[in-house]
Formats: structure tokens, sequence, C-alpha cells
């Protein structure tokens, strides 16, 4: 008799309790999901995915990464651009006919749509600039750290 | 908790906090955006074109914050069946959707000039705008589920949580995969964004939270005040039929 003693649960308690199971359960599948198009999802292969597996020569691809400092050169005809995209691990040498945008320098991120020709130059069709999640005012720019830091002590 | 479900009682609050708030906002957003347009530096790679994130960030935290107030607000409703729970979901959806937008906005006007495109299929420009679609889809069932028992709120309160689980989705897309939006300038406790810019920022995120607490204030009023209307006009057509 000493489930009749015990008072009933609540009904307000025993949602809350169903309610919180649900949400763990849906939380569970979404984080199964996202882990799942973690390849699909990405928006473009890093060259490491490249140099490792690289794509069937008609496939279009984007590659991403940081333009290599001092790799970037502009061709005899003045609209090809040659540059290298690296990701720390591996380089990818990429060539583009047009207009660059104009975030797009050396050492800065950079998003290109084309394909891995057969001599594993990269040959883009459209550029997109990246930036990254630095916020930097214009004047700070060709300061050193130390620099820079002098300055904003300064102003304080 | 309970004490706001006599509905007077939560009135009597909305009616100096709500124009208190709207009217807070809109100073404070109004000079953080003076600030961030006239005085804050132009940035070192994107120029001038950066002081759109003034209006971009705080925009896309909204936007998402709705949806969190949907979320919190149905999850009440389901488990307290709080009186004010339901309305102030309701309140919640036209500022999350207007924001919403505004975000998608600001943010493909940015996308040119930064980027070189208006937009692109990566994982945060989507997710972003499967949770426009999202408000649109709860204010529809929101609007169309309507019954005799009393249970027409547990349908949009069902959506309101299933639908949350996109906001992690948008605020780690850019961290899970590869994507063309940079990863989050503001973590907890760090900036990778010079004080410069970032104290307007944040200036101009408190005024338009600001502005969206009291648009979803004076929407509840509006509700309640609809919802009186109704009944009233309710006890006035049975009296008639009575004598």
């Amino acid at each position: 008799m000493a489930s009749s003693i015990k008072a009933p649960i609540k009904a307000k308690h025993q949602r809350l309790v169903l309610l919180v199971v649900a949400l763990v359960v849906l939380i569970g599948a979404a984080l199964l999901a996202a882990w799942a198009l973690r390849n699909q999802a990405s928006y473009f292969y890093v060259p490491s995915d490249i140099v490792a597996k690289p794509p069937e020569p008609d496939r279009a691809v984007r590659l991403g990464g940081m333009v290599e400092q001092g790799s970037l050169k502009t061709a005899a005809d003045g609209v090809t651009v040659n540059f290298v995209v690296q990701d720390g691990k591996a380089r990818v040498p990429v060539t583009f006919k047009g207009i660059v945008p104009s975030l797009f320098v050396e050492g800065s991120g950079v998003v290109a749509e084309g394909r891995l020709a057969a001599n594993g130059t990269f040959v883009a069709d459209n550029l997109l600039a990246k930036h990254d999640e630095n916020y930097v005012p214009r004047e700070m720019q060709d300061m050193t750290k130390d620099q820079a830091k002098q300055v904003v002590a300064e102003t304080q | 908790m309970h004490g706001f479900a006599n509905p007077a009682r939560f009135l009597r609050i909305a009616r100096w906090l709500m124009p208190l708030c709207m009217v807070l906002g809109l100073v404070v957003a109004a000079l953080a955006l003076g600030w961030g347009v006239f005085f804050a530096p132009a940035e070192r790679l994107q120029g001038e074109t950066v002081r759109i994130v003034y209006l971009h960030v705080p925009s896309a935290w909204l936007g998402m914050a709705g949806w969190m107030g949907i979320a919190a607000a149905s999850f009440t409703e389901l488990v307290w069946r709080h009186p004010l729970a339901a309305i102030a979901a309701r309140a919640c959806a036209v500022p999350g959707t207007v924001f919403t937008a505004v975000c998608l906005l600001t943010g493909s006007l940015w996308g040119r000039p930064a980027w070189g495109t208006w937009w692109v299929w990566d994982g945060r420009l989507t997710s972003m705008l499967v949770l426009l679609f999202l408000y649109f889809g709860w204010m529809a069932l929101s609007q169309a589920s309507e019954s005799a028992d009393g249970s027409e709120n547990r349908a949009p309160a069902i959506f309101g949580l299933v639908g949350a689980v996109n906001v992690p989705i948008i605020h780690y897309s850019v961290i899970w995969w590869n994507s063309q939006h940079q990863a989050p300038s503001i973590t907890m406790g760090k900036s990778a964004m010079s004080g410069d810019f970032l104290v307007p920022l944040l200036a101009a995120m408190l005024g338009f939270t600001l502005i969206f607490v009291g648009c979803v204030l004076a929407r509840m009023r509006a509700i309640l005040a609809n919802q009186q209307a109704e009944a009233r006009l309710r006890r006035k057509a049975f009296s008639e039929v009575e004598f």
C-alpha cells in the first residue's frame, strides 16, 4: 500500500520531466546531425584536404585558406594573378584571371571557386575575399604591437 | 513568477516599463550609431564599410534572442501553463523577424564590398535564412491554431522549442564548418575587435536590446487589450441572448 500513501506526482512536474527529456533527445539529435554534416556543410576545402584527397580534374570545388606572404604575382598581361593558398600544413598554387576583390591581399583569407588542373595548380573562376575576426583601426595598421600599445596607453 | 500571472499586475508594470525601455533604447541606439558612423575609426582592410557592423551585429543578436524568447516562453507555457507565456511568445515573433531580416539585408550589403558577393550558401548565412523562415512558419502556425479547449497554444509552443535547435547551429556554424563568414570576434571575455569598434558596438547592442524589450512589452499589452475587448464583446453577446 506504500504507493497509495505516496503523494501523486504533480502534473506540472510530470510535464517538466517529460519536456526536459524531450529537449535532451532533441539536442542530441541535432548534435549528431551537425557532426554527420561536418564534411558536407563545409563551404570549402582547405589546402591539406586538396593535397590529401585531390578532387577529380573537372569537378568544381572551392578552396579556402590564407594567401601566402610574398606569393602574389601579377602576370605580364596585367589581369592574371598567381598566388599560393596555404593552411599551415599544405600549399596549393592558384591562378586567376579577372578583377580581385578589394580585401584580397597577402596574408589574408580567400575562397577560390574553380577546378584543380592536372599539373596541381588550382584554376579559379571566381575569388571571394574572407576577412578574419580581427578588427583593427586604420591608424594602427603599420605599427608594431608595442607601438600600438604605447599609443593606446597614451590616449587613455 | 506566478505573481505576474495576474495580467493586471503585469500591465501595471508594463505601463511605465515599456515607454522607459523605448525612450532609453532609442537614445542609446541613436548615440551608438552616431558614434559608430561619425567618430569610430575606419578599419585597416575594410575601410569605411566596417561601419555597418553597428547595425548588423545587434540585429543578428536580437534575431536569435527573439527566438530564444519564444523558446523560453514556450517552455513556460508547456510546463506551467502560465497565462502570459503564450502572449510573450507571440509578442517576440514580429520584432525577432524584423531584426533577422535586417541582419540578412545588412549582411548582404556588407558582403558585396567585403567579400565580393551579395550571398553565399555557407553554414552561417543559410542557417540565418532558415531562422527567418522559422519565424514566418511560427507566426503562421500561431495564427492558424485556434481551438475551444484552450490547447491552441500547444502546437506553436512545441514548434518554438524544436526551432530553438537552430540558434546554437547559427552560432557554431562558423566554428564547426569552414565558412565564408568569419569566426566570432567577441567570445567569452575576449575580443579580437579593437576597443575603438567594440565600445560603440556594445552600446548599439544595448540600445537595440532595450528597443526590442520595449516592442515586446508593447505587443504584449496590445494582445492583452485585444483579448479583453473580445471577452467583453462575448459577454455582451451572451447577455443579449439571455434577456
